[in-house]
């Protein structure tokens, strides 16, 4: 039984991991150093949900996936030139800030209500999609506060695996504690997952899947909703770098022998 | 003044989990340095009484409970509806909770139920006066934000290893039942089962003394041009039985399996450490095989005592990231820290 799923991702970007990250205090509270100048990178959890997502709908046709982006809209034209490439989506793009530092709450809301107003959304058929945790905030509380604003009570978080069932029952592999998986059936959509890794490698890029997306994707960026993210829910006293610098200690030349007594030595001490 | 529930779920024993008793620490501090403030408790799972008993000396001006066959299971729809019943009987102002995969799960719906505001993996709670601050890391573990929140409730999920595991009496709990009422729609979600590695095959450990991580160059070319898989294998389980260590792979090692490449086969993306991976809390942490990159290390930040074996005396880990780096082959280290480690076992 194959089911034509509403696949909503939502995802955004961040910071390339190898940058150096500095925190500044900014008028509106606490920011990046040269945030807008940092190259990003689409959130590592929400593009395995992407290749997730994309992967699913090609094994059901007639399903469709929406990339639903709150971000800066240029530095999203920046991300989209390398994204666009993956797999096949359609792009909606709220425009506001993807700053670690906003609250959760407050860009749930706005994700939530960029959802709601997607042309022909049929929560029958839905599946929102995202990361489990984001690289900035990493909150992982973003997809369960959409859950509740759509009503949907069927959540899942830390997923690595989702498996369409004979009879359509979905089948979900939790990461639990442990390094084990909690294993659950849903009946049918609609549901909300924040995806783990994910066990898809990503996918090579296309130029052919590049060119179809971009048709849509300058559009989507042009019509962006500003996010309307007010920024005042938390209130910050300090934003600061670890201090502690270690003294490393460089043991070399020093035999097998004796690196392996000192390192068990360490172990039971 | 506030209104304190410290919220725990069971586990299948009916016991409490370590980090709940650790939480439960830092929810007393709450009460006590916040005057005027009430505390209660609330507990959740198939049968909460022994969980009571557990910690019937805590101090709680009451412990309140939903149990019962539906609440034994970690399900997103019943848990928050559980939550959002007891919460609302005590009309809770702060509801601090251990940041279990269960409640991380669920606990962000009890905030939106209560229109309050919620932080997940706090590390640090401060009173300052009547305000209430709390730390949190920001863009993994890169930096720590000292914060407040003026609404409420506020709930907080606690990290793991923040606080002492409490240590009050034991004694007889008398728990005050709260009724929830579920729909057939609250149960779509059937829990099938826990899908857990075999006894052997389990390397992740959260309670070992020990972290110890690979990274990829366990699989690249030796100084004799070729590569070592099987014996890499062999090496690292060897010290993984010995040592009842906690396994920990670097992105590039579990990325290396999802390409289709020959690597270490007990490895996956849930030993995965650093910036896309987890931060776990060790005592002491060994990386071998591995270059120290920022990415990586930043899921170190919770290891107290770090040590790292790797054949470049300029990798990351010489860059005060590790208090001891051994500039060896960690072939021939881990050899014989395994025949050291066998002769004393």
């Amino acid at each position: 039984m194959s089911t034509a799923y509403q696949i909503i991702v939502c995802g955004s970007l961040v910071p390339d991991p190898l940058q150096t990250l500095e925190p500044v205090q900014a008028a509106t509270g606490p920011a990046l150093k040269n945030e807008m100048m940092l190259p990003s990178v689409l959130d590592p959890w929400a593009g395995h949900a992407l290749f997730e997502a994309a992967n699913l709908a090609k094994q059901n046709p007639g399903s469709k996936v929406t990339l639903l982006s709150l971000g800066p809209k240029a530095k999203l034209q920046q991300l989209m030139m390398t994204i666009a490439q993956k797999v096949p989506f359609e792009l909606v793009v709220v425009d506001g800030s993807a700053s670690g530092f906003m609250d959760s709450t407050e860009v749930a809301a706005a994700l939530a209500a960029a959802i709601e107003k997607i042309p022909g959304l049929d929560k029958t058929k839905l599946l929102v999609f995202g990361g489990c945790a984001s690289a900035s905030r990493d909150a992982g509380v973003t997809m369960q506060l959409i859950a509740e604003q759509l009503g949907i009570s069927d959540v899942f978080l830390g997923v690595d695996e989702l498996k369409v069932q004979p009879d359509g029952s979905l089948q979900l592999f939790e990461r639990i504690e442990g390094g084990q998986y909690q294993v659950s059936t849903c009946a049918c959509a609609p549901v909300v997952i924040g995806w783990a890794t994910g066990n898809l490698p990503e996918p090579p890029n296309n130029p052919q899947v590049g060119m179809a997306n971009m048709r849509g994707i300058m559009p989507a960026l042009q019509k962006a909703a500003p996010a309307g993210l007010k920024g005042d829910k938390i209130k910050f006293a300090s934003v600061e770098l670890p201090k502690q610098v270690r003294q490393t200690r460089i043991v070399k030349d020093t035999p097998v022998d004796e690196i392996a007594n000192e390192i068990v030595t360490w172990m039971k001490g | 003044m506030e209104k304190i529930l410290f919220l725990a779920h069971t586990q299948k024993d009916g016991s409490l989990p370590k980090i709940a008793l650790e939480v439960l620490t830092a929810a007393q501090k709450l009460a006590r340095d916040l005057a005027g403030s009430t505390f209660t408790v609330g507990l959740i799972g198939g049968d909460v009484k022994v969980a009571a008993d557990q910690i019937a000396g805590c101090g709680a001006e009451k412990i309140l409970g939903v149990s019962g066959e539906d609440f034994s299971e970690s399900r997103y729809a019943t848990d928050v509806k559980a939550a959002e019943a007891i919460a609302k009987t005590v009309a809770a102002t702060i509801v601090i909770a251990p940041g279990t995969s269960r409640f991380s799960r669920a606990l962000p719906g009890l905030s939106f139920r209560l229109k309050g505001m919620i932080d997940t993996h706090v590390s640090g709670i401060n009173v300052n006066g009547a305000q209430l601050d709390i730390q949190r890391w920001y863009y993994r573990q890169r930096m720590v934000a000292t914060l407040t929140r003026a609404a409420r409730p506020w709930v907080l999920l606690v990290d793991s290893g923040t606080f002492p595991v409490y240590a009050g009496p034991r004694g007889s709990g008398n728990v005050e039942p709260v009724q929830v009422a579920l729909t057939e729609q609250d149960k779509r979600t059937k829990v099938t089962g826990v899908q857990a590695p075999l006894a052997d095959a389990q390397t992740i450990r959260p309670d070992a003394d020990l972290l110890f991580v690979a990274g990829a160059g366990w699989t690249k070319k030796q100084s004799d041009g070729q590569t070592h898989g099987k014996e890499a294998e062999n090496l690292i389980l060897g010290f993984l039985k010995e040592s009842k260590a906690s396994l920990g792979s670097s992105k590039s090692l579990v990325d290396l399996g999802a390409e289709g490449e020959t690597v270490l086969s007990f490895i996956s993306h849930l030993n995965q450490i650093g910036q896309t991976g987890s931060t776990p809390r060790h005592p002491k942490g060994l990386a071998t095989c591995c270059h120290g990159e920022e990415p990586h290390v930043v899921g170190w930040r919770f290891i107290n005592e770090r040590r790292a074996i790797n054949v470049d005396a300029n990798c990351g880990w010489a860059q005060g990231k590790a208090d001891v780096l051994y500039v060896a082959d960690a072939f021939q280290v881990m050899k014989k820290v395994n025949e050291l480690l066998g002769r004393t076992a």
